[in-house]
């Protein structure tokens, strides 16, 4: 088991972008989706140039040409007034035509985009105040966990998440790979996507969901698909028991402190359903909804405070002594 | 018949002595207490213009802090629970106590005067409108004030501003100030309508209104059809947090997206509210300093009405990423982006304006340009965010906020700083300063540009909306930094403004009656005018009346030189129908306006507010509509 776990492993370490945030933008676009939209964008954003200038030009020209020679405001000149009544209907009928142009376009856009795949990969994410779960689910009980915060799929293969919410609407944004939909309370939602190539790719919550909205980030994972399987078979274990001291004392603190109510970790007694499973916690690249990224030292600033890094958050601060921390830091390290 | 009495009638006096009688029958009473039983459209209308303009210079402090915030990232300026309440303050004070309430401040001020009559239909209610607004305005901030500010947005989705997930009274005092708005709002557009409608001057058929009066006209309708949606759902937001019904709550066969219908079927019918009457303003102003009758007289009407049907199909571009049916959201891109026709109308027929005509670059003139440039962009950004692919990533994102600052502010507040430098000779008697005028309108027009830009760039590079920090290693610190520098120097332009105002009220040239050489009524009388407006009824003979009758107006006579009377005229070709009275001044307005106050307010609290609320209010009411003993009424 150990060696395979080597394995697995590896191939994350040497992800360029793991360390850091990744990308979030809708001008980059690493899906087949958002390429789809950043074409229209593109067509879009033509149009819009062309007729701008347009308007900017024909303001600037007739502010600056010379005037015919009239004192009188109600003087005016008969031509004039019938030409620009034919010039005027005859824009407007070219506005119209453009608008309807430009609503085929967008519709031919949004039937690529929204186009549904029934062999996608399904996962289903339910939107929390402040933070995601992310649940993986299969025919088989056996291949079915959960996670949080953070979401990996094979790349050339769709996507399908399904966006469910068990508080407030929250909206699942991947702009490299899509665009958003709202996760609506009562309301099931469903969003399909395929990723181009492997990549960390950041997402963040789009609709106000209270005071840490700021805060709720998370990131898609995109993983060669086999390399995608041997995560899947990982993640689906239950998290290995420490062996050395420290960790096992901070299992055992895990326990006692009550983090336990809260969270699970598969394999032990802690079995919260309140916040973020974290069996395997120490694989991921962020904490805290993407506020920081993983580290000792991050880990233990949010653990010995949560709610300076992350005030209103559900998390509350335990008193813990700093050997204490060190101990629970090296445990939930471990939990890879 | 009792014609026998020999009332005093305006034919029987002339010059001097009809002015100062005119006067003394229409002034608003002296002192305190008479100022508060004030019923003049005029007062009433700069009591309104004024407020919303403190308004805004609140909500614009909150803007700039909120961008100080932004300038860079992992900021501690604000704390995220001041920034949701800022961001919704300044959301919901510029859309409920600013851009609505002055767009209607213009009209209770100026549609009387550019109709031709001596005071707007129902000026009681008007007074009552105004004291609502203020009331309301001063509840939300007071509020703030003490910390209980909304932060829920000024859309305030449920289920977050349920009380499960918000148990304070921010949401509370959020919705119960949308009602002192609305209901202000509603009994202004009800008297515009009126006073349209039924008292134009002899002769000003219905292609001679001026087009902003035709802009007020349609605004009002809007008005009065899209609140109404607004008050349901708010209504039933309070009803939920305080009683326990459950129109929004899903596990009891409520919806959430009920809230969204009913808020956009409000929300986006509101950008229109704004932005029709800034058409107004520009058409007014266009035609003025351009020297020339705006071109497509006609057509900019229509466009004007046809942009009020089509403002109420397309709410459900505000929900594309809701997870609509497919099909159905592709229809509300095509109805969204249709509205570009008539707006694009709109604007073809101005650049024909300013094509013909000869401009007079005057600060009026700068602002309806810088109008042009900045609204066109935000209309072609608007096609852009009606497709729904586009919209899928540009959604809740600073694209939007860019779109709609480009929009709002390019669409309304532009032309409205423009209707300053221009209707401020008519209301104060003096003209503004035309050198800071255009300083004004430089750091306006850069400020605004450099503040807003940006925006685009950094919604599609990733940056959502209502966010109270970002981290440094997202790539938007520079963007940011750069869109804060320009909301300094947009911040800049509006305190030279108010400097501007405060300078020119003592010291600025003495405007006359006309100092634009306009072409509309308000023109025609003195700068300020007089309490009776015009010392006769004038009649219109032509859609520029000044312009055709240069010297001298034709006027009507036989009004009543003994009470307050207006002409009431037929609705189509506004032939003089009936001679009516004009209610005096009464105090009223302002005692139900308390009354209605105390009810509304005290309703957030308990439901019993409904019970002992209201006797007051009736009470208030019963002396509003004491019989006044008028001669007509006892014939």
């Amino acid at each position: 088991m150990p060696v395979r776990m080597r394995t697995a492993l590896v191939p994350f370490a040497t992800l360029p972008l793991a360390a850091c945030a990744g990308r979030q933008s809708a001008l980059d676009p690493q899906g087949l989706q958002s390429n789809q939209i950043l074409q229209t964008l593109f067509i879009f954003l033509i149009v819009a140039a062309v007729i701008w200038t347009a308007v900017v030009v024909v303001l600037c020209i007739g502010l600056l040409r010379r005037k015919r020679h009239a004192d009188q405001p109600l003087a005016l000149h008969q031509g004039f007034e019938r030409t620009s009544g034919y010039v005027v209907f005859g824009l407007g009928l070219v506005t119209l035509i453009i608008v309807l142009g430009l609503s085929i376009v967008s519709y031919a856009g949004q039937r690529t985009v929204f186009a549904k795949d029934e062999h996608a990969l399904t996962l289903k994410i339910i939107g929390h105040q402040w933070w995601w779960e992310i649940r993986y689910e299969d025919d088989s009980p056996h291949q079915s966990f959960v996670t949080a915060n953070e979401i990996r799929i094979p790349t050339g293969q769709p996507v399908k998440v399904e966006l469910e919410s068990a508080d407030v609407i929250h909206s699942f944004w991947v702009p490299s790979l899509t665009g958003k939909m709202d996760l609506i309370t009562g309301q099931k939602n469903e969003l399909q996507f395929t990723a181009k190539n492997p990549g960390v790719y950041r997402g963040q919550c789009a609709e106000f969901c209270g005071l840490q909205h700021a805060h709720m980030a998370f990131a898609v994972l995109a993983l060669p698909p086999d390399e995608y399987g041997r995560w899947r078979d990982h993640e689906n274990q239950s998290a290995t028991s420490p062996t050395d001291t420290l960790g096992k004392q901070g299992e055992q603190l895990f326990r006692a402190r009550g983090c336990a109510l809260c969270h699970t970790i598969r394999g032990t007694l802690a079995g919260g359903q309140l916040g973020p499973d974290l069996t395997h916690v120490g694989s991921r690249t962020t904490i805290a909804a993407g506020t920081l990224p993983m580290s000792s030292a991050t880990l233990g600033a949010w653990i010995a405070d949560p709610q300076h890094i992350k005030p209103g958050s559900n998390m509350p601060k335990m008193p813990l002594q700093s050997g204490e921390l060190i101990a629970m830091i090296h445990y939930l390290e471990q939990l890879k | 018949m009792v014609a026998e009495q020999r009332e005093l009638r305006d034919d029987a006096l002339n010059g001097l002595q009809l002015s100062t009688r005119m006067e003394s029958i229409w002034r608003t009473p002296s002192g305190f207490s008479g100022a508060l039983m004030s019923v003049d459209h005029k007062v009433v209308g700069r009591r309104y213009i004024v407020t919303a303009f403190a308004f805004l210079l609140l909500g614009g402090l909150l803007a700039v802090l909120m961008r100080v915030q932004l300038a860079k990232p992992e900021s501690t300026f604000l704390s995220a629970d001041k920034y949701n309440q800022i961001f919704t303050m300044h959301g919901s004070t510029m859309m409920f106590l600013f851009a609505v309430p002055v767009m209607e401040a213009f009209a209770v001020y100026l549609v009387p005067l550019m109709v031709g009559t001596r005071n707007i239909a129902f000026p009681r209610l008007n007074a009552f409108s105004y004291w609502m607004f203020l009331f309301g305005g001063c509840f939300l901030w007071i509020s703030f004030a003490l910390n209980v500010g909304p932060d829920v947005g000024w859309f305030a989705y449920v289920p977050l501003s349920s009380l499960q997930y918000t148990p304070t009274k921010r949401p509370d005092v959020w919705a119960q100030m949308i009602t002192f708005t609305e209901v202000a709002a509603l009994a202004v557009s009800v008297e515009i309508v009126v006073t349209v409608f039924k008292q134009r001057a002899p002769g000003m058929t219905l292609d001679r209104i001026p087009l902003f009066v035709w802009a007020m006209l349609v605004t009002s309708f809007l008005v009065m059809f899209a609140m109404p949606s607004i008050m349901v759902a708010s209504t039933s937001l309070i009803l939920d947090r305080l009683v326990n019904t459950r129109f929004y709550d899903s596990s009891s066969g409520g919806h959430p997206l009920l809230w969204q219908h009913l808020f956009w079927f409000f929300g986006h019918p509101e950008v229109y509210i704004i932005f029709i009457p800034g058409t107004g303003m520009v058409s007014a102003i266009l035609a003025t300093f351009a020297r020339r009758p705006v071109v497509g007289y006609p057509v900019v009407i229509l466009s004007l009405i046809a942009t009020g049907f089509l403002s109420f199909g397309l709410w459900v571009h505000h929900m594309f990423v809701t997870g609509l049916p497919q099909l159905g959201a592709g229809l509300f891109t095509a109805s969204s982006m249709l509205i570009a026709v008539p707006s694009g109308l709109q604007i073809f027929c101005w650049l024909a304006t300013l094509w013909d005509g000869r401009p007079v670059y005057r600060t009026p003139l700068l602002f309806v340009i810088g109008f042009i440039v900045i609204f066109v962009m935000g209309g072609l950004s608007g096609v852009m965010v009606a497709s729904v692919p586009i919209d899928t990533q540009v959604h809740d994102t600073y694209f939007v906020v860019a779109h709609f600052h480009y929009v709002l502010i390019g669409g309304a507040v532009f032309p409205l700083i423009g209707a300053v430098y221009y209707w401020f000779p008519k209301i104060t008697g003096r003209m503004l300063s035309e050198r800071l005028g255009r300083w004004n309108f430089w750091l306006a027009f850069v400020g605004f540009n450099v503040a807003f830009f940006p925006m685009h760039i950094l919604g599609l590079i990733g940056m959502p909306r209502r966010v109270y920090t970002y981290t440094a290693d997202m790539d938007w610190a520079h963007l940011n930094l750069l869109s804060s520098g320009g909301a300094l120097i947009f911040a800049l332009s509006f305190a030279l403004l108010l400097a501007n105002v405060i300078h020119s009220l003592r010291n600025g040239a003495l405007a006359g009656d006309n100092p634009w050489d306009a072409s509309t009524l308000e023109w025609a009388t003195s700068s300020p005018p007089p309490p009776q407006n015009f010392d006769r009824i004038p009649v219109v003979k032509h859609r520029d009346p000044l312009w055709f009758d240069n010297e001298s107006l034709p006027v009507v006579a036989g009004l009543s030189a003994e009470r307050r009377e207006v002409l009431l005229t037929s609705l189509a070709e506004a032939e003089p129908q009936i001679r009516e009275a004009s209610p005096e001044p009464s105090i009223w307005p302002l005692l139900t306006a308390i009354a209605t106050t105390v009810f509304f307010i005290g309703s957030i609290f308990t439901p019993w507010a409904v019970l002992w609320g209201t006797p007051p209010m009736a009470v208030a009411l019963i002396g509003w509509f004491w019989p006044a003993g008028h001669k007509e009424d006892e014939e």
